[in-house]
This record gives C-alpha cells, structure tokens and sequence, in this order.
C-alpha cells in the first residue's frame, strides 16, 4: 500500500517543483468536412469540433481535481488547413476565413491555442498550399488562438527551398502585421522539418492525415522535479547523474500516462501518445536552464552545454519511455528562450548566443524556439536560418524547427514581452552577413544518402 | 474499490484529527488507514479512505476539504489514490 512518504513526494513535487500535465491535446480530423463551398465548409469543421470537443475543458478540470494535479492547458490540433480548404479556397482571404472560424471555436469550446493553420510542403508546394502560407500572416492577425506551423523538409525528401525561402517572407510579414503587439503573430508561427504526426505541443501541433479520426495526445512537463532531483546528488559521477534523471523522468511521465487514460475513457476518444517533453515556462524553477546548470555549468552556453543536454534529452527518454505505453510527438528537452527564465538570464549575461543554441538543437527537440531577433533582420537572412535548422534535422533524421521573431522596431538589447506563457526575450544578434544568393537560387536540397534504406 | 488519499499538512494545534474525522462521517465517507507524523512542529498526516458510498461528489468533498483546512489553518487535500500508484508502484 502506498505510505505517507510516497504520497509526500508526490504532493511536493506539484506544489513546490511545478510538477504539472503541461497539456491534453485533441487530435480531430476535419477530412471528412471538405466541400468545395466555403460557408458548408466552415459549418462542418464548426459542428465536428464542437461536437467532439465540447467537454474538453470540463473533462481536463474535472480530472485536475480528482487527482490534484494541474492540467495546465488543453487543446486542439487538426488536419493541415491546406488540405482541408483545397477544394474551397481559390484566394488567401479564403484561408483566412477558415482561420477565423477556427478562432471563434476555439474561444467557444474554452482551449486557448488550436494548431494546424498548416502546409505539409516538405518536397513541393500545391496551389492551395501556396495559397495557405501566403494568408498565414493575414490569418494570425487576425485571430488570436490560431496556430500555424509548416514543414519543409524531412530525412525522406529532401529540403524544399523555394518554401524556405518563402517561409522568410512570411515571418517577417507576420511580424509586420502583429508589429502593435511585439510582433507576437511569429510566435504562433514555427517552420519545421520532419514534422511529427502526433505532436501535442504548440505552435507546432497539428492532426496529421496518418491518424485516426480523433486522438488524445498528452505533453508531460517537470523540469524543476528534475531539478530538484539533481540538486540532491551534487558532486556524484555521471552514472548516479543518469539514473537520477531517469527516475525522475519514469515518474513524471506515469502522470501524464494516468492523466491521458483517463481523458481517453472520460472523452470517449482514444488515446494516442504521450509526448516525453520538458517544456519550461517562465515561473520560477521552471527551467529548464537551471538543470542544465545544476549539472554543472556557471550558465547555459558555457563549453559543455550541448553535452550536458545531450545526456539530459536522452535519460528523459530512457526513464519515459517505460513509463509509457506510447511515446510519439516531439519527445525531448524543449529550449524555448523566453519561455524559460535560466535561457534569459543566460542571454542577457552574453553567456548564450543564437549559434550556440544551433548546437544545442542538434541534441535536443526541437530548434530555435521564441528567439527574439532584431525587426530589421532580411527576409533571407530568416530562410538562412531556417534552412540550416532544417539541414540539421534532415541530416540527423530528427524534427528540428525555428520560431523566431524579429520584432518590428527593435534591435538587440532591447526586451520583448510576450505574455502568459509565452514570457518575455531579450532581441539577440543575427549574423549581418548576406546569404542572398544561396536563398534566392531556388529549387530542391536532394535527401541526404542515408535516407535511402530500401 | 477505488480509493482516495486524504493528505493534512500545516501546523499542529488541538483538534485536527477530530474535525477532519468528523467531516468525514458526515459525509459518509469510511476511513480505511490513518498515518501521522510531526515533523519539525509541523503536522502531517495521511488518510486512505472509501468515499465511494459518499453523499456528495468527489468535487464538492475537495472543496468541502479546502475550506475545512482553512478554517483549521492546515492544507487538506483529497486525491484519487491512482495518482500515487501509478508513480510509486510499476
């Protein structure tokens, strides 16, 4: 029987270390809502959501309650809007209506992000695609939960260039658009490569096509858990290092596992995966910066960093993966700037740079996260970034992704404040130097040799 | 049967165990194990109850609880016991 010093552990580990189901995600396929008249369109995605996605909220407080843990945020992902509006939507503005719709259900069914404002372009754009990323700007000023993500590339096919370049374009008019508000349109905006089908994080959520009709998909978070757990074995070699993470992170993830069977019965859906994330916020000891650091390094930056995260992302895993029937998603240590206080102070104490945090991708989900840079940074200078991001994660057969902002009106030093979860970054430095011409030659990066396994 | 845990933490002072107790027979609810500790002047107690036959919902129990605990100037919770077993047992 469970004794008073389990039950301890647990209790503090909600209450002190911010131990927490970061989401429940809702996974709903709006393929069979495609007609090729718009206002039909928009009433059948409103009456399926709706429909499934009622109680979704009542469901997540209820269990919160049960079990006396929070379930901070609930959500819904869908199938990429650029199929779903092919057949309806001949002009942006149409996207964009859809985009609209979305919002109003959204606020409607109480989630505060729904994902999959989306294009899946990794080898080559259709016309209704194009039409899509190029409302995407329109679409995310216009609306305030609506999430976008696009992938344009993977191990499989190769880098599309010609959406990479395009996807420049399009941050920096979403920045101009959202500029009243700090250019916060880009934060609801990520560029991927390999793209996962079930990831439940957002902005980068959407209901892939290789799924069911709806799913429940759970992102587990607890940073400062593993935090705390570390500061207890100051001093001990790597191997007590190691187990400790995975204990901690087995722990953790048999929440999220419990909280995810229990929607699923509760919503009558069925469960999908959980996703094996820390996801840092910016409350303190939420960070995941500070485990970095309590490895064992003055600030996140110094020489070791990337080790150090290496070893982290892979014991989350190891610890996760059992504690779990179904791992998927994005599954790793998430290294958002200006969502986690350790990366900020990092920054502003000139510990960490956007290159460093290249590196650190390599070894960690998922790539560039809310890095504010500055408003005059070129349109090829962004595809530059997003094209080396995505190389790492084609070339690693990884997903990696870029959500940057470049905030309109100001340059590095200067601070940006997002908001709620989202927080509040120092603008960084981009490197000045022009890669006009490799962004502007146009075309495919063939798939790299090792994608060929057949 | 499912089960749920009762936590108490807070302060010690007179009549804690009482109140909560008493609470919990008029709520119908029947306590299976009790542990306590003091540790370091701080009370600290575990209940592993049955409230399935309760007469009120689990919801309005752990608001019922929460308002109780402040009365009392303690913290009490009520969870269901899975939480616990699913971290702790394999």
């Amino acid at each position: 029987m469970i004794n008073i010093f389990e039950v301890n552990e647990t209790n503090k580990m909600i209450e002190q270390e911010n131990l927490d189901v970061r989401t429940i995600t809702l996974g709903i396929s709006l393929l069979d809502c495609i007609d090729s008249d718009l206002d039909v369109l928009n009433k059948n995605i409103y009456e399926k959501i709706t429909k499934l996605a009622g109680n979704l909220v009542e469901v997540g407080e209820e269990i919160s309650r049960e079990y006396g843990i929070p379930i901070v945020n609930k959500r819904i992902s869908v199938t990429p809007i650029a199929l779903v509006g092919s057949a309806a939507c001949k002009k942006p503005e149409d996207f964009v209506e859809i985009a609209k719709n979305l919002d109003k259900i959204a606020d409607e069914v109480g989630v505060n992000f729904i994902g999959g404002y989306s294009a899946l372009v990794s080898k080559g754009m259709t016309s209704a695609e194009r039409l899509l990323i190029e409302s995407i700007p329109m679409a995310l000023a216009s609306t305030s939960r609506v999430c976008s993500s696009v992938n344009v590339g993977s191990t499989k096919t190769g880098l599309n260039m010609d959406a990479v370049k395009l996807m420049g374009e399009i941050v920096v008019k979403t920045a101009e658009m959202t500029k009243d508000e700090d250019s916060i349109g880009c934060a609801k905006l990520v560029v991927f490569c390999n793209a996962p089908d079930d990831n439940p994080f957002m902005a980068g959520a959407f209901h892939g096509v290789t799924e069911a009709d709806a799913i429940i998909n759970v992102g587990v978070s607890g940073p400062g858990v593993v935090r705390t757990a570390l500061s207890k074995v100051r001093g001990e070699n790597f191997e007590v290092l190691c187990e400790t993470i995975k204990k901690t992170a087995f722990k953790v993830t048999r929440v999220g596992q419990l909280v995810a069977k229990e929607a699923s019965k509760r919503l009558n859906i069925p469960f999908g995966i959980i996703d094996l994330s820390l996801a840092p916020t910016p409350a303190i000891g939420d960070s995941v910066a500070d485990i970095l650091q309590e490895i064992g390094l003055e600030r996140v930056g110094a020489p070791g960093t990337t080790a150090a995260l290496a070893l982290l992302n892979d014991q989350v895993k190891k610890g996760g993966v059992m504690a779990s029937s179904y791992v998927g998603g994005l599954s790793g240590a998430f290294i958002p700037v200006s969502e986690d206080q350790g990366m900020i102070d990092a920054v502003e104490n000139g510990a960490l740079t956007l290159e460093k945090l290249e590196a650190m991708t390599c070894v960690c989900s998922v790539g560039l996260d809310m890095i504010a840079i500055p408003g005059d940074t070129k349109a090829t200078t962004i595809s530059g970034i997003i094209a080396d991001e995505a190389a790492i994660g084609m070339i690693n057969q990884k997903t990696t992704a870029v959500r940057v902002i470049p905030v309109i009106g100001k340059g590095v030093g200067e601070q940006v404040e997002f908001g709620g979860l989202l927080g509040y970054a120092p603008v960084m430095p981009v490197n000045g130097f022009s890669c006009d011409d490799f962004i502007n030659r146009g075309g495919r990066i063939p798939a790299p040799i090792h994608s060929f396994k057949n | 049967m499912k089960k749920s845990i009762i936590t108490v933490v807070g302060k010690d002072s007179v009549g804690i165990i009482a109140k909560v107790c008493t609470y919990l027979a008029e709520s119908n609810i029947n306590i299976l194990d009790i542990s306590q500790t003091i540790v370091e002047d701080y009370f600290n107690m575990m209940m592993i109850v049955d409230a399935n036959n309760a007469n009120k919902n689990i919801s309005n129990v752990a608001d019922e609880l929460d308002a109780l605990g402040k009365e009392i100037g303690v913290q009490i919770k009520i969870q269901q016991e899975d939480i616990f077993n699913s971290m702790h047992r394999i």
